[in-house]
Parts: structure tokens; C-alpha cells; sequence
């Protein structure tokens, strides 16, 4: 039998009953969709945390107080609240470990601001003019705290955007207005431009105060809760990251750096450890969307059991007037990796067609890779093959006669 | 030339063993036109199956132009029912949801005839069966008994086989279409093609040159006309 001859006989096996092909069809339509749909969503998300990682500035180094227990345990060690770190140790780094660009100490509060009529609880960072530098911070409007409001510990405060807008109704500039930050006044000098990201740790909802006033008006003590500092470049990352440990071993009058009590962290730690959750989180999905694919395939099977039973009278005259066994099994094999591939097609347009509405309609950062499209399509492929082929076969091994009289 | 020796079919269902054919044998020479009669159950349909290479004996041999298709692998046997074997079913057997012309050039996608070919090849077909050209685009449910049994013989014809097996042809037909479809039978004979049929009907075997009578699975006469 020619190709052509059996595409037309394909056409026709299942333009014959349109609803079933449909409805089989549907269900690789369905998986496939969300195959690739959740594989979007899942790199989206994946490519969207690393890029607000990065935009935290380059080759940093964060220094937190606590001691170190492998960056997963962050949450319940309770780091951070420790009382270790000082402007002292920060002053100490900049000053003393080589091939540090600039450093940043912070105090990071949460406060109650209020301006006229509004109120917001939010991050309060307490900083030195560096950080600005060191974390590719940039200003909309105003000017970013300086050295001077630092040393005579000035009332300032540098708005995110997100603060802003909370604070102040849009049009309004809020430069030179006055805000109370846990009942204290504070004057805004300044609005950052926005770095993007939402949710927990929005780094757009944040004002940021001269360290020494944070110190004195909010927290009342002399400690930071964490130093950023900037390495020259990337390929002095491992010495500053050592240089910065023993300094603050010897200062901290520590022996045994299993005792250490702060931690440091690089960014591609943290880079790392972002991909690792959000790639579970990815592969969590694609197993999901996986198994609807699954359930596609187990139709099609389904389907091609059912055609082969109810057209075994069929396959009886064929083979009566000259089909061989293989023009049998390529007949319904075509049949199936039909349905697959137009399903298959069709399922890589509505994956597509449900991105874009997640992306429009709920603003969730999507990414379709070709991966994800030749994986649904290789695993359809795959379905139609198989689970066309068993069918298929057993329907060519029957003898004319005994199919002729299968009722 | 066929030529079958002791050919016997049993059919078994568990312990329930049927004998349709208890040794047949006989041979037909290229040309003839032979009619097997015989009473209902007797094995017609079976011995036809056999000739026809549709199903293989239990037992016994057959020489088909010499050679023992009774060992003839599956493939062979597709093969041999494509280029020499026409064969009219006694239940017709037409594919559902399929035009008539579609029905008759069945055989001919199998033989490897190109699609525009086909369908002039069956259109002839279709009226040396004696069934109206109005009818080549009618689906094969939409035909009466007797206008699908003129498609099953024109699907038959449309390969140009050597031997044309037939199995109650004329039995859904009145007499005029009858003749027809026997007229057609004849000037196939006389083109040197060897017609097998099976009837009930004495009129119809005597078109006949030898009828074959067979009861219980075996034979009880063999004469010429
Ligand atoms: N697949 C089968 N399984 C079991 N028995 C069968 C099978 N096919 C035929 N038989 C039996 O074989 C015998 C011969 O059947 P066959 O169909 O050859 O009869 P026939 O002469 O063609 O009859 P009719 O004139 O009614 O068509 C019958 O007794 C029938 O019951
Ligand atoms: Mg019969």
C-alpha cells in the first residue's frame, strides 16, 4: 500500500466518526497543554526569582550574624536576631580585607510609618550612603541618604516605590514631605526606582534611614542585622570571602570557626539554592501535568482497542483481498500517531493560548521553552506509537475468515 | 489449475469438534466453470474459503497452478488472494461509511494502482456487475440486498483475477439482474477465466459446464453439463 493511499484511508477512519476522534484527541490535547503550561509557570518563576537575585547588585557577599547552618536551616536557626555584628566590623572589612569594592552595613526593622491620612507597615533599612552602590539602588526622584545626615544622624528617609505609593496618593511628590516612622518624624528626601518582584520580600516596599538614626530613634542599640559588601569582581569572590571570616574571627576573638557567630553568604550560594526550590517546584508541576498526559495516552489506547474490536469484520475483508499484515498495522498505527500529532499540535496552541492569559490576566511571569514543547510532543509521539501499535498488531494476526465472522 | 487432495476442516470449539470437509478431492482446470450445490450446512462456504485461500485446511493438500499453497506462509497467501483470487462472500461483507466506488477499488490500493486508475478500473467494474453508474457515490448502507451484492461481485472483477470464487451470487437478485450478473460470469469464462459458484437454484447451475454436488462435508456427484 502507497503512503499516500494510506494517509487517504487514515482521512477517512477517522473523519468517519468525528465525535470519537474528537474526544480522543481532547485528552492529548488537555495534557499536552498543561504540560506545557506548568513547565512555563515553573521557569517563569524560576527565571523571575534569579533576576531579582541579581538585581541585588554584583558579586556581593552578605554577612549575617548567627552561626552558619547551611543555607536551608535560614528560617529556623532564627539568624539575623542575633546580636553580634557591628558598624565596627563593617568599618573593619572596608578598611582592612583586600579587593573590597564598598560595604554596606544595615540595620533592617519593621516599622509602622503613617503620613497624613495614610499609614503602612513596612521594612525600615537603617544604611550608609554605599549602599546605594553596593545594591544597585537608583533614584527616581530626590537624592539617596548621604554622608553628612549619617554622621549628625539626620531624620531622612528614601522611599521604594512601593512605599510611596502607599503613603502618598499618585501625583504627589513626596520629596521634602513629612512621614512618622514608629511615632519618630522623619523628613523624605528621596524615591527609588523600582526593582521589580512582589509578594514576600517585595525589595520595592522599603524605606530606607541613615544607620546611626535607626540605631538611636528606632532600634536603640549599636548592633546591625547584616553587612553587604561588593568585591572588586567576580574572580575575587573566594578571597573576600575568606579575608572577611578571618577578620572577623580574630576581631570577634573566636578560635574555632565552627563557633563563628555570623555567616557568609555569596550570591551564587543563594542563586543556587533559589534554583533548587524552584526547579522541585517546576518538576512538581510538570509531574502533574504529566499525569494528564498519561490519562491522554490511556484514551487513545482506549480508543484504538475499541476500533480495532469493532472493525475487526474490516480488517477480515482487507486482508481477504490482499492487505498484508504490516498494510494492517500500518493502517491503524496511522490512525493513532494521527490523532497524537494533531492532538499533540493543537495542545502545544493551547498551552501557549493559557500562558498568555496567566500572563495578562494574573500577571504570573511565564517562560515556554522548546523543551517543554518537544518533550509533550516526544511523549505524545511515544503514546500514539505504543499504545496504537499493540492494538494493531493483534488486529493483523487474526485469519480473514475468523475476523469476517467476529460479531 | 486446482487441485485439492483429501481436504478435510475441522472446526473445534473446546470439546465441541465440527467436521464441514471430510475429504475432499478434485481438481478444476483453468477455464472451467464449475457449481457446487449442496443443502444448507453442508460445508459449501468452507470448501470455498479453502479455494479461495481465505482459510487453510485441517488436513490434505492443495495445488494451486502446482503449487501446495497448504503451506504457503501468511504473507504468500495475501498475495495469492490479491493477483489471482476474486471472491463474491455470501454476506457480501462491504466496508460501512464507504461509497461504492471506494468499496470496489479497495482491492486495487493493495495492488499498488495509482488513485486515478482506480477508480476508472472500478468504475468498469461497476457496470460489468450490472449496478447503474448512478449509484458509484452512494454509501454501501445506503444500497438495496441485491445492489450490494452487484458491488461484491464488481469488488471481485475489479483485480482481473484468474479465478473468480462465488458464493450464492445471485441469491439476493430477482431473475433479470440475475442474468446480468450471469451473462458477465459467462463472458468472463469465455475470456479463459476459470468461475467457481456456489447456488442453490438449478437454473443458475445449469450455466454451468460441471456441477459439483456435496452433502455432510463430502462429495456425492461430480458431472458435466
Ligand atoms: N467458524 C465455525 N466454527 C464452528 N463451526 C463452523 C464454523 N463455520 C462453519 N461451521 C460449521 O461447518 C458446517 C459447514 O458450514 P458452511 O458455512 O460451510 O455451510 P454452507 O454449506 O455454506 O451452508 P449455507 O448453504 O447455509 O451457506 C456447518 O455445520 C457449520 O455449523
Ligand atoms: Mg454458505
Amino acid at each position: 500500500m502507497k503512503a499516500i493511499d494510506l494517509l487517504e484511508e487514515t482521512y477517512w477512519a477517522l473523519t468517519a466518526n468525528k465525535v470519537r476522534t474528537f474526544l480522543t484527541m481532547l485528552g492529548i490535547v488537555i495534557g499536552i497543554g498543561s504540560v506545557i503550561a506548568m513547565i512555563a509557570i515553573g521557569q517563569g518563576t524560576q527565571a523571575s526569582i534569579q533576576a531579582s537575585i541579581q538585581s541585588a547588585g554584583s558579586n556581593l557577599l552578605y554577612i549575617v550574624p548567627g552561626a552558619q547552618h547551611g543555607i536551608g536551616m535560614q528560617v529556623s536557626s532564627g539568624r539575623g536576631s542575633a546580636r553580634t555584628l557591628t558598624q565596627d566590623d563593617a568599618a573593619a572589612i572596608a578598611s582592612q580585607v583586600p579587593s573590597v569594592a564598598a560595604v554596606a552595613p544595615q540595620l533592617a526593622l519593621r516599622e509602622q510609618i503613617t503620613a497624613p491620612g495614610t499609614n503602612t507597615n513596612t521594612q525600615v533599612i537603617g544604611t550608609t550612603p554605599d549602599y546605594a552602590g553596593v545594591r544597585s539602588v537608583f533614584l527616581q526622584e530626590g537624592s539617596f541618604l548621604n554622608a553628612n545626615q549619617l554622621a549628625s544622624r539626620e531624620r531622612v528617609a528614601v522611599l521604594g516605590p512601593t512605599a510611596e505609593s502607599d503613603l502618598f496618593a499618585t501625583g504627589t511628590d513626596p520629596v521634602g514631605k513629612a512621614i512618622k516612622i514608629n511615632q519618630v518624624d522623619f523628613r523624605v528626601i528621596g524615591v527609588t526606582v523600582a526593582k521589580g518582584g512582589s509578594g514576600f520580600n517585595n525589595p520595592d516596599d522599603v524605606v530606607y534611614v541613615p544607620l546611626t538614626t535607626a540605631q538611636q530613634y528606632l532600634a536603640g542599640d549599636r548592633y546591625i542585622s547584616q553587612i553587604s559588601v561588593e568585591a572588586a569582581d567576580a574572580a575575587s569572590m573566594d578571597a573576600v570571602q575568606a579575608g572577611i571570616t578571618n577578620l572577623l574571627l580574630q576581631k570577634h576573638r573566636i578560635s574555632n570557626p565552627a563557633l563563628a557567630d555570623f555567616s557568609v553568604y555569596n550570591q551564587a550560594d543563594i542563586v543556587a539554592t533559589a534554583s533548587t526550590v524552584t526547579s522541585t517546584f517546576t518538576a512538581l508541576l510538570a509531574s502533574i501535568a504529566g499525569i494528564s498526559l498519561l490519562v491522554g495516552g490511556i484514551g487513545i489506547m482506549n480508543m484504538m482497542l475499541t476500533t480495532v474490536t469493532e472493525r475487526t469484520r474490516e480488517i477480515g475483508l482487507r486482508k481477504a483481498v490482499g492487505a498484508q499484515r504490516k498494510d494492517v498495522i500500518a493502517q491503524f498505527l496511522m490512525e493513532a500517531v494521527a490523532i497524537t500529532f494533531s492532538g499533540g499540535a493543537l495542545g502545544i496552541v493551547l498551552g501557549w493560548l493559557l500562558t498568555l492569559a496567566l500572563t495578562l490576566a494574573a500577571g504570573i511571569t511565564t517562560q515556554i521553552s522548546l523543551f517543554s514543547i518537544l518533550l509533550a510532543f516526544g511523549v505524545s509521539a511515544a503514546i500514539g506509537i505504543l499504545f496504537g501499535y499493540y492494538p494493531a498488531r493483534r488486529a493483523s494476526r487474526l485469519n480473514p475468515i475468523e475476523a469476517l465472522r467476529y460479531e | 489449475m486446482i487441485e485439492l487432495k483429501s481436504i478435510t476442516k475441522i472446526y473445534s470449539n473446546g470439546d465441541i469438534s465440527t467436521y464441514a470437509l471430510k475429504g475432499i478431492s478434485f481438481r478444476i482446470k483453468d477455464g472451467e466453470y464449475v457449481a457446487i450445490m449442496g443443502p444448507s450446512g453442508s460445508g459449501k462456504s468452507t470448501l470455498m474459503h479453502i479455494l479461495g485461500c481465505l482459510d487453510t485446511p485441517t488436513s490434505g493438500q492443495y495445488f494451486l497452478d502446482g503449487k501446495d499453497v497448504s503451506s504457503f506462509s501468511e504473507e504468500e497467501l495475501a498475495d495469492i488472494r490479491k493477483e489471482k483470487i476474486g471472491f463474491v462472500f455470501q454476506a457480501f461483507n462491504l466496508l460501512p461509511r464507504a461509497t461504492v466506488i471506494r468499496n470496489v477499488a479497495l482491492p486495487l490500493t493493495y495492488a499498488g494502482v495509482p488513485k486515478e486508475k482506480r477508480f476508472t478500473i472500478a468504475e468498469k467494474a461497476v457496470v460489468s456487475a450490472g449496478l447503474d453508474e448512478d449509484h458509484l457515490h452512494y454509501y454501501s448502507n445506503q444500497l438495496s440486498g441485491g445492489q450490494m451484492q452487484r458491488v461484491a461481485i464488481a469488488r471481485a472483477l475489479v483485480n482481473n483475477p484468474s479465478i473468480l470464487l462465488a458464493d450464492e451470487p445471485t441469491g439476493n437478485l430477482d431473475t433479470k439482474t440475475g442474468e446480468i450478473v450471469l451473462d458477465t460470469f459467462k463472458r468472463l469464462n469465455n475470456e479463459g477465466r476459470t468461475i467457481v459458484l456456489i447456488t442453490h437454484e438449478p437454473d443458475v447451475a445449469m450455466h454451468a459446464k460441471r456441477i459439483i454436488h456435496i452433502k455432510d462435508g463430502g462429495i456425492i456427484s461430480d458431472e458435466s453439463n
